[in-house]
């Protein structure tokens, strides 16, 4: 018995130990926002600021005229995209899963190819195609591409083929057409799935980076992480406003995920369902 | 012959797929015919795009370009420390987290913070925190340990994204590994503790076996990953994969090749088909070591 209390405290030192690790690069960010040029330069190393300020984030929202608009294109290309997601992915996954047609199985069989392309060879054909397009440098461009998604056009159709079909048979017995049945019985019914996909692939185009980064060109068409790496070259040593700068960035995310949270480890679990 | 029923249910069914098609195809599959296209020619971007055939030449010329040995160099070190050590880190965290103790709910939260944090971000504080007066030397200096000039220093710049990325990595594997981890039966503890097993035993005969198909595909998952590595070395050096070519990855030397230098777009490509290859055959490689190794 004692040694299994023994075995217990190892584990929680294990746990404990790693949490702080984890932890304390986000507080000394957060700290550091909060904290004077001269404290920030001085390199004296505490987490409590010696003259607490909220300088910084006035700073870059205010005297920053493009960081307003950085974040209002995150959370345009992100929201927006994330819809789209939703309906264009779960559409394609109720059609493999439920309706019958002609080349159904080759549909689904690219789809699954799609899945094994890394997007490095992708990558440079669709810079020309959206300069042919004329979509480079906005928010079609940022938003079209990855408007779809095959890995939750997968994810979608292992839900809906395991959906019980009674339930959409009394819809029509209702006189729902197909269409009034997918959107207002369907969807509504596949909340965890699609809580699951919110959280992904709105952090996907949160966090991107190197789309982004080739895609747009233009200052004022900037997202966050765009605007970040630029403030980093123009403010070289200005870490308070960096720092403060990422947390706003953090945030979202945080709130997001506080959100789902419920969601989010059933969704793992669930692609790793057959 | 199809009934009206057949044809209309094949409509819809159409239609339903319309967008997701449209976009595949336009943004998914017809870039890899032209990447093909691409990788085979000399493409010059003067307002339009011109293209003159050069065959295999673009393939050929990796064995003489340096920068992009050095490139496939790191990041091949970088794939062979990274995936191992963030595999068993997150086994590790994923076996404590499942032992019943207090608390798992506020250490699965906590753990999981670098994972919705941008990689962008990430990489910003650790460069605040691995500046040469910064909190990472700091403590290093309290254990009196020899401190680095992290980012200017080419023998531990590399390091020094390594050490990031194996934090912000493993808590997502931890998460998966946590899921598999409920769906071994107690039954298999409990005899083993009836034989006598330790904890260190019960982990390396029980837990370590049955989560095989877990790591396997954590494993594949983490090389694709790893492989990829661009954000953080870019953000990191400036985009230049500086100091003295010790960040340059294979990722961000296609970006260099395709987007900075005039001319080299189709050679770009190439290495992007070969990164892919790569990929593939690593994938390949793993699946069937770990098949063969479950025989047993």
């Amino acid at each position: 018995m004692k040694k299994r209390s023994a075995g217990r405290k190892a584990l929680y030192v294990i746990l404990v130990v790693y949490a702080i690790i984890t932890v304390i690069p986000f507080l000394w960010a957060l700290s550091s926002s909060f904290k004077t040029l001269g404290e920030i330069v001085s390199g004296s190393i505490n987490f409590i600021p010696k003259d607490f300020t909220l300088d910084n984030y006035k700073q870059i929202f205010s005297k920053e005229p493009l960081f307003g608009r950085w974040l209002f294109n995150s959370l345009f290309i992100a929201t927006v995209g994330t819809l789209l997601n939703l309906l264009f992915n779960s559409m394609a996954g109720y059609a493999l899963a439920r309706l019958s047609f002609p080349g159904k199985k080759s549909i689904f069989i690219i789809i699954l190819a799609v899945l094994m392309i890394p997007f490095q060879v992708t990558l440079i054909p669709n810079f020309l195609i959206l300069k042919e397009l004329g979509w480079l440098n906005s928010y079609q461009g940022m938003i079209i591409p990855g408007a779809v998604n095959a890995t939750f056009i997968f994810m979608m159709r292992q839900f809906f083929v395991n959906f019980p079909k009674e339930v959409e048979e009394a819809a029509a017995i209702d006189g729902l057409g197909r269409f009034g049945t997918f959107f207002r019985i369907v969807l509504p019914l596949a909340k965890p799935a699609l809580a699951a996909q919110t959280i992904f692939v709105f952090m996907a185009f949160w966090n991107d980076f190197m789309r982004p980064l080739i895609i747009l060109s233009d200052m004022d068409m900037f997202t966050l992480p765009l605007g970040l790496n630029s403030f980093k070259g123009q403010f070289i040593s200005y870490w308070n406003y960096i720092m403060a700068a990422s947390m706003v960035f953090t945030l979202p995310i945080i709130v997001l995920y506080a959100f789902f949270n419920r969601y989010f480890v059933k969704g793992i679990k669930f692609t790793g369902d057959k | 012959m199809f009934t009206r029923r057949e044809r209309k249910e094949a409509g819809q069914g159409y239609l339903f797929l319309l967008p997701a098609l449209l976009i595949l195809g336009v943004f998914v599959i017809a870039p890899i015919l032209y990447a093909v296209f691409l990788s085979f020619h000399k493409v010059e971007l003067l307002g339009g795009a011109n293209y003159e055939f050069r065959g295999l030449d673009n393939f050929l010329k990796v064995t003489f370009d340096d920068r992009a040995i050095i490139a496939l160099k790191n990041t091949a070190i970088y794939v062979a420390v990274v995936v191992p050590a963030q595999t068993f880190l997150a086994l590790v965290l994923a076996a404590s987290l499942n032992a019943g103790l207090k608390g798992q709910k506020f250490f699965r939260v906590v753990y999981f913070l670098p994972t919705l944090t941008s990689s962008a971000v990430l990489t910003l504080i650790f460069m605040w925190m691995y500046n040469q007066n910064g909190l990472i030397n700091y403590v290093l200096k309290i254990f009196h340990l020899p401190t680095y000039n992290w980012i200017g220093d080419p023998d531990v710049a590399l390091i020094a994204i390594m050490i990031m990325n194996i934090w912000a990595t493993a808590p997502f594997f931890m998460v998966i590994y946590l899921a598999a981890l409920q769906d071994i039966p107690d039954s298999h503890y409990e005899a083993a503790e009836l034989d006598g097993a330790g904890a260190v035993q019960k982990f390396w005969h029980i837990t370590v076996p049955n989560l095989r198909p877990v790591t396997s595909f954590v494993v594949i998952m983490g090389i694709i990953g790893t492989f990829q590595l661009f954000d953080q070395s870019y953000i990191f050096s400036g985009g230049s994969g500086g100091p003295n070519n010790s960040t340059l990855t294979v990722v961000l030397l296609i970006y260099q090749y395709a987007f900075k230098t005039l001319g080299t777009m189709g050679y770009a490509t190439a290495i992007a088909f070969m990164l892919a290859i790569i990929i593939l055959v690593a994938t390949l490689v793993q699946r069937k070591f770990s098949k063969e190794e479950s025989l047993y």
